[in-house]
């Protein structure tokens, strides 16, 4: 068990250093010069002088390898740079849009698992019933539906819903205050995020649910519960349903990095001030040190959800670990 | 364990009411219709969609990008069936092209992914060893990618229109099609007609087209068929984003930019046929892959 926790945490690394250099890579492809870009935006001319002094300042002046090296370092102790469009260090900006965006991430990931194993269950249980066909519509219908255009809707529905019952409609406030200081007010602000996310998170896994329960109920243990006697309810709990989360808990942790990716275009639905909406930005001004770092926080995130839920699945599963 | 019992991971088991398996496109597509009535309905829109983007030109009421100032916002009506948009441009022909935007973003990299990946994951599997073992590594680290980050950092680079949009969705598809391809072509590789093949002399190159290829087929089509719902969704997003297809192209996410929030209350249309537009599709090519699961894989029946 030891010798197969550390292999594969010792994994993650060889993993993070090559999508680091794999970044790097795909920065340096940019075509033309950089600093023609930023000095050009603005129009006007600009000297050679200006042109090396930028060279300097983003240390394109210097060998590959050397600026090779220099990134990596800084990304070994998350020294980003700083950013080239606002001045301010690239974790500044970051840190201050975190928060929200992870908020969002947690409770969409509420919302998923809560929906999605108990309906995902009695799906399974009631295979090709009126609430089986319901549930699998519903789950096979959130993978088609685009979670921006999710946003949108709901903000209709809501704006009309309000519009309807108080007479003048109301939109959640943008302004993030911590979920400690004003749970109302954060809550308001947070939530149709975190359910038009968490529905396409929702689906996904309550697909897998499904499948797996339908599969671990045709097992010989099934029906020697059955034989024995058991009550119908201690076979689904105990015997069932505790070996049909594992595949489930794969998707989750699977699903968590696309979550990441969703936040990019719900941030900008609702007007959230996280990470996603701050990539599409950065990308917007060609804000190239921000974009590698967000890129490689978004991978960071990616490769550790993997690292838990292998961890969690060889915790799980003691069979796994022969493998 | 003879050659009799081995069976390939994956065969084709449509068959008809007589335990027939047909033969011939229009044979296939017909039992299939019969057999999977979900994947039929899925068949339909996509072939509704389809249609629409490839006759666009002649079924279209209107140009897509042709400004009427005088119908601005209107609600959908007779001349307008889903009504105008800001600008005065009529949503039905919009949404009609940009089901051509849409489906040939989503064929060419769902298609190019594909075979790109189909290439590396049986090569990775009958070569095995070294390439396998740094294969996989490769395909590790640019799977850590969540799909729409790398398609913003290819964009971030390459900028945006309808053709780097296709690179940067494409790049992130290939190792997820390498992954499922290379692992149905390992059990390939056992299988005795393969060393048979070796025995015999025959090139590296015949044996991966003539008896490896075929056999993930079956995969590899339902994969790719997931990819083209994937694609669909994740164009509309960056051109949603500002950062995929531009205007004048007339594409469904671009569609929902702008306009479609600004004017939710007083013209809800504009947001909500695009939209359904691309739910109606990639639903379509959802059913239309899980019912091709269903036939190409007998071991995922019923579920």
């Amino acid at each position: 068990m030891y010798r197969y926790i550390i292999s594969r945490v010792l994994l993650v690394f060889p993993t993070l250093a090559g999508a680091a250099t794999l970044v790097f890579v795909l920065m340096r492809l940019v075509p033309g010069d950089i600093c023609l870009v930023r000095l050009g935006s603005g129009g006007g001319n600009f000297t050679t002088q200006a042109l090396e002094a930028c060279h300097a300042e983003i240390g394109i002046d210097r060998s590959w390898i050397v600026q090779y090296l220099e990134f990596m370092w800084g990304m070994a102790r998350f020294d980003f740079g700083i950013s080239m469009w606002s001045g301010k260090p690239v974790i500044v900006e970051i840190a201050t849009r975190f928060p929200i965006s992870l908020e969002v991430a947690v409770m969409a990931t509420i919302i998923a698992v809560t929906l999605a194993i108990p309906l995902g269950t009695i799906s399974a249980l009631k295979q090709n019933s009126w609430i089986d066909l319901v549930v699998r519509t519903f789950s096979i219908a959130g993978l088609a539906t685009p979670a921006f255009w999710l946003g949108i809707v709901s903000i209709l529905v809501v704006l009309d819903l309000t519009q309807a019952i108080s007479g003048h409609p109301w939109m959640p406030p943008i302004d993030y205050v911590p979920l400690w200081q004003d749970p109302i007010r954060n809550l308001s602000i947070v939530m149709l995020p975190a359910l038009t996310i968490g529905y396409r998170y929702a689906a996904v896994s309550m697909r897998m649910t499904r499948s797996a329960m339908l599969e671990v109920l045709r097992e010989d243990y099934i029906r020697t519960a059955r034989a024995k006697g058991l009550i119908n309810r201690i076979i689904i709990n105990r015997h069932a349903l505790k070996n049909a989360l594992l595949p489930v808990v794969t998707v989750i942790g699977i699903e968590f990095a696309f979550l990441i990716g969703g936040l990019v275009v719900t941030e900008q639905v609702f007007n959230l001030n996280g990470i996603g909406r701050y990539m599409v930005q950065c990308v917007q001004n060609q804000d190239y040190t921000a974009t590698q770092a967000l890129v490689m926080l978004t991978v960071t995130i990616a490769v550790l959800s993997n690292l838990v839920v292998d961890l969690l699945y060889a915790w799980l599963d003691p069979r796994i670990r022969l493998a | 364990m003879s050659i009799l019992e081995q069976t390939p991971t994956t065969a084709a088991v449509l068959v008809d009411e007589h335990g027939l398996t047909p033969r011939g496109p229009i044979a296939i597509a017909w039992t299939f219709l019969r057999r999977q009535p979900v994947g039929a309905i899925g068949m339909v829109l996509v072939l509704i969609f389809g249609l629409a983007g490839i006759f666009a030109d002649w079924i279209a009421p209107y140009s897509p990008t042709a400004n009427d100032f005088a119908v601005m916002t209107e609600p959908p009506s007779l001349a307008h069936w889903l009504g105008t948009d800001q600008l005065g441009r009529d949503l039905l022909s919009r949404i009609l092209f940009g089901a051509r935007t849409a489906f040939v973003v989503g064929l060419t990299s769902a298609l190019v992914g594909g075979l790109a990946g189909l290439v590396i994951g049986v090569a990775s599997a009958y070569f095995g060893g070294q390439l396998d073992l740094w294969l996989q590594r490769l395909l590790d680290i640019v799977m850590a990618f969540p799909l729409i980050i790398m398609a913003l950092a290819v964009v971030s680079i390459f900028g945006t229109g309808i053709q780097n949009v296709i690179v940067a969705i494409t790049i992130p598809l290939i190792p997820r099609c390498a992954r499922v391809v290379r692992s149905s072509a390992l059990a390939i590789r056992e299988v005795p007609y393969v060393d048979a093949a070796r025995a015999l002399g025959f090139s590296h190159s015949r044996i991966i087209l003539a008896h490896m290829v075929p056999n993930v087929m079956g995969p590899f089509l339902v994969i790719i068929t997931a990819f083209v719902g994937q694609a669909i969704l994740a164009e509309a997003a960056l051109s949603y984003l500002g950062l995929g297809v531009q205007e004048p192209v007339p594409a469904w996410g671009l569609m929902l930019q702008g306009g479609a929030e600004e004017y939710a209350t007083t013209a809800p249309w504009i947001a909500v046929f695009p939209g359904l537009a691309i739910m109606l599709t990639v639903f379509g090519i959802n059913l239309f892959g899980d019912s091709l699961r269903d036939v190409l894989d007998p071991k995922m029946r019923d579920r």
